[in-house]
């Protein structure tokens, strides 16, 4: 065994995985990744199960260091610059942290929330399934919050194997694509201002809720209606008009309207929408969001198999570049955590 | 008669879930009806069905799209939604006990000046009440409950409060309920039961299913605090009472 411990950490960073499902019914929600392609691109990389436990990083830098052995770690989600001993590393491949030596994260980067998988995942005590954190019930495991700097992880000695790196290319632009409903017939011609406008995520924004900023829409009857259930990525419109789009510490249900519901596909990187930058949203029918979401499970699916031996990789050099966390300076990487030489 | 049971809507909510809605507003029948269609879901599995979320008027179905499409779902849904709905869903009847008043229900007295009558007025009538797990939802283990009788149904508060205490039991326009972890409320709280709804390493970890008849008893300050020390080790201390 060896050990990850957490030397520095910021604010919203918690251990997470696909989330706890069967209990919403008992008014629990599922919590998990709030970007699963991210995370299964992780888990990917260091040969776990695609949504196996790994640390979801908040937007602040962090630090983590290994103990009592070496770590096989990897990342994926909003790109930041990272570094092991000064030594830059990359997203998207495998690395391995010597005993000692800390992994260091700067701040995201055109997103929110990265994913450090762990080779043989997070240790600990599963709650219907899964170690997710969900602070509000109490559950998650190792530890049942939010990490804190001296959190130690126990996790699988590395197991030496040639580091991996994956072809990769989320979706990064584009509109949010929405299915319209339960609720949109309590608007009317306000569904049309929801679609037409421009909108921010506002800095209050969590886990539970992405609140938006833009313009007021408008109920024809009132805010409240009786409680239903809710999903992630229902849009649900309380009294003051501005739209809060449900994420995975969400309530299990609601008694405001909801106005749509964004797509499956979509919920990650709508997750990653940085606060204040602005996007639009846009209605697809429910034939085309099924299709889209087939093909979602499917690159999910099939994501093994984009992973290869690092080494052999080209593509890695171009991610590496155009995610600005290597200079043109450098030119050769240490061949236990980056194996591309890169020639001047 | 099956004929006469009107189809339910079928609402989608996003491209993973059908809300099968059988009513807009609070309704007892519609409540037998949602919780009827769970419980035939239950027995007789869909498959790329993953979970079921019944409320008030609605049930929530999550679905997976690479095993069964909307269209296909909501086909068996509306036949399944018009199977005539058996008239108990539930034969489990509990009896949860309340401490009332006091720093347990900081809200009692006000409650009684309103509906012009005495504090021990409206919790004799509380007691008096035959109750119904309508929904659960919110947060783990917040069971709302029909079944409240007419005279003790006023709105809700104008200001919500953040924060309430673990077991609150409260009123709130047309319902009751038992809430089980602290956290905010905008209902009016008449006492407190050291009965856990969920709890976690006990077992069963949520103690009332949607369906359930509930039931509840006056018992003192001391009492509370007895039964709320032996819940804490686990006891269920809420009684099942014969069916």
């Amino acid at each position: 065994m060896s050990a990850l411990v957490i030397t520095a950490i910021g604010p919203a960073s918690s251990v997470q995985d696909g989330g706890r499902f069967g209990a919403q019914r008992y008014g629990l929600v599922p919590s998990g990744a709030m970007d699963r392609l991210a995370l299964a691109a992780a888990n990917c990389l260091v040969g776990n199960a695609l949504f196996a436990a790994a640390i979801e990083v908040g937007p602040l830098g962090t630090t983590f260091t290994a103990r009592e052995g070496a770590v096989r770690v990897a990342l994926a989600g909003a790109v930041r610059s990272v570094d092991i001993a000064k030594r830059p590393v990359a997203f998207d491949t495998s690395m391995t942290l010597a005993d000692g030596e800390s992994l260091n994260l700067g701040f995201a980067r055109g997103g929110t929330f990265s994913y450090l998988a762990i080779e043989g995942g997070v240790q600990g005590e599963p709650m219907f399934g899964s170690l997710a954190v969900n602070a509000r019930a109490g559950l998650g495991s190792p530890y049942p919050r939010p990490l804190q700097t001296g959190d130690k992880l126990q996790v699988a000695a590395a197991s030496g194997a040639v580091e991996r790196a994956i072809d990769f290319a989320a979706v990064t632009e584009g509109p949010i694509r929405v299915v319209m409903g339960p609720q949109d017939d309590e608007f009317g011609d306000a569904t049309q201002l929801f679609l037409d406008s421009e909108w921010k995520i506002s800095a209050t924004s969590d886990r539970m809720g992405y609140r938006l900023e833009g313009p007021v829409i408008k109920h024809l009857h009132g805010h409240n209606i009786v409680s239903d259930g809710t999903v992630n990525g229902s849009i649900q419109v309380p009294g003051n008009g501005a739209p809060i789009v449900l994420m995975p510490d969400r309530g299990t249900s609601g008694g405001y309207p909801k106005i749509a519901t964004v797509i499956t596909a979509d919920l990650g990187r709508f997750a990653q929408t940085p606060a204040g930058r602005a996007f639009r949203f846009k209605a697809i029918s429910m034939a085309e969001a099924q299709v889209e979401a087939r093909k979602f499970a499917e690159l999910l699916r099939t994501l093994p198999d984009r992973v290869h031996d690092a080494q052999n990789s080209v593509l890695d050099i171009e991610a590496l570049q155009s995610a600005n966390v290597a200079g043109a300076a450098v030119n050769a990487f240490d061949a236990r955590t980056w194996q591309i030489q890169v020639q001047d | 008669m099956a004929a006469t049971l009107s189809p339910p809507r079928i609402l989608p909510s996003g491209d993973s879930a059908i809300t099968v809605e059988f009513s807009r507003n609070i309704d007892d029948d519609a409540n037998r009806r949602v919780l009827a269609l769970d419980r035939t879901m239950a027995r007789d599995a869909i498959a790329g069905v993953t979970e079921t979320v019944p409320t008030y008027r609605s049930l929530l179905v999550h679905y997976d799209p690479v095993q069964i499409g909307f269209e296909e779902l909501g086909e068996k849904l509306t036949a399944l939604a018009q199977l005539p709905v058996p008239p108990t869903i539930s034969t489990r009847r509990w009896c949860i006990p309340v401490s009332y008043g006091g720093e347990h229900g900081i809200d009692l007295e006000d409650v009684a000046k309103t509906l012009n009558t005495t504090p021990d007025d409206i919790v004799a009538r509380h007691v008096a009440g035959d109750y119904r797990v309508a929904m659960i939802g919110f947060t783990p283990g917040w069971s709302y409950l029909s079944g409240l009788e007419d005279f003790l149904q006023m709105p809700r508060r104008q200001n919500p409060r953040l924060l309430t205490p673990a077991g609150t039991i409260s009123i709130g326009g047309v319902q009751t309920g038992v809430q089980c972890l602290a956290g905010p409320s905008g209902w009016h709280l008449l006492g407190r039961t050291a009965v856990r709804t969920y709890q976690l390493h006990r077992d069963p970890i949520f103690l009332l299913e949607p369906g359930d008849a509930v039931m509840f008893s006056a018992v003192d300050a001391k009492t509370f605090a007895e039964q709320d020390r032996a819940a804490e080790s686990g006891e269920i201390v809420a009684e099942l009472m014969a069916s």
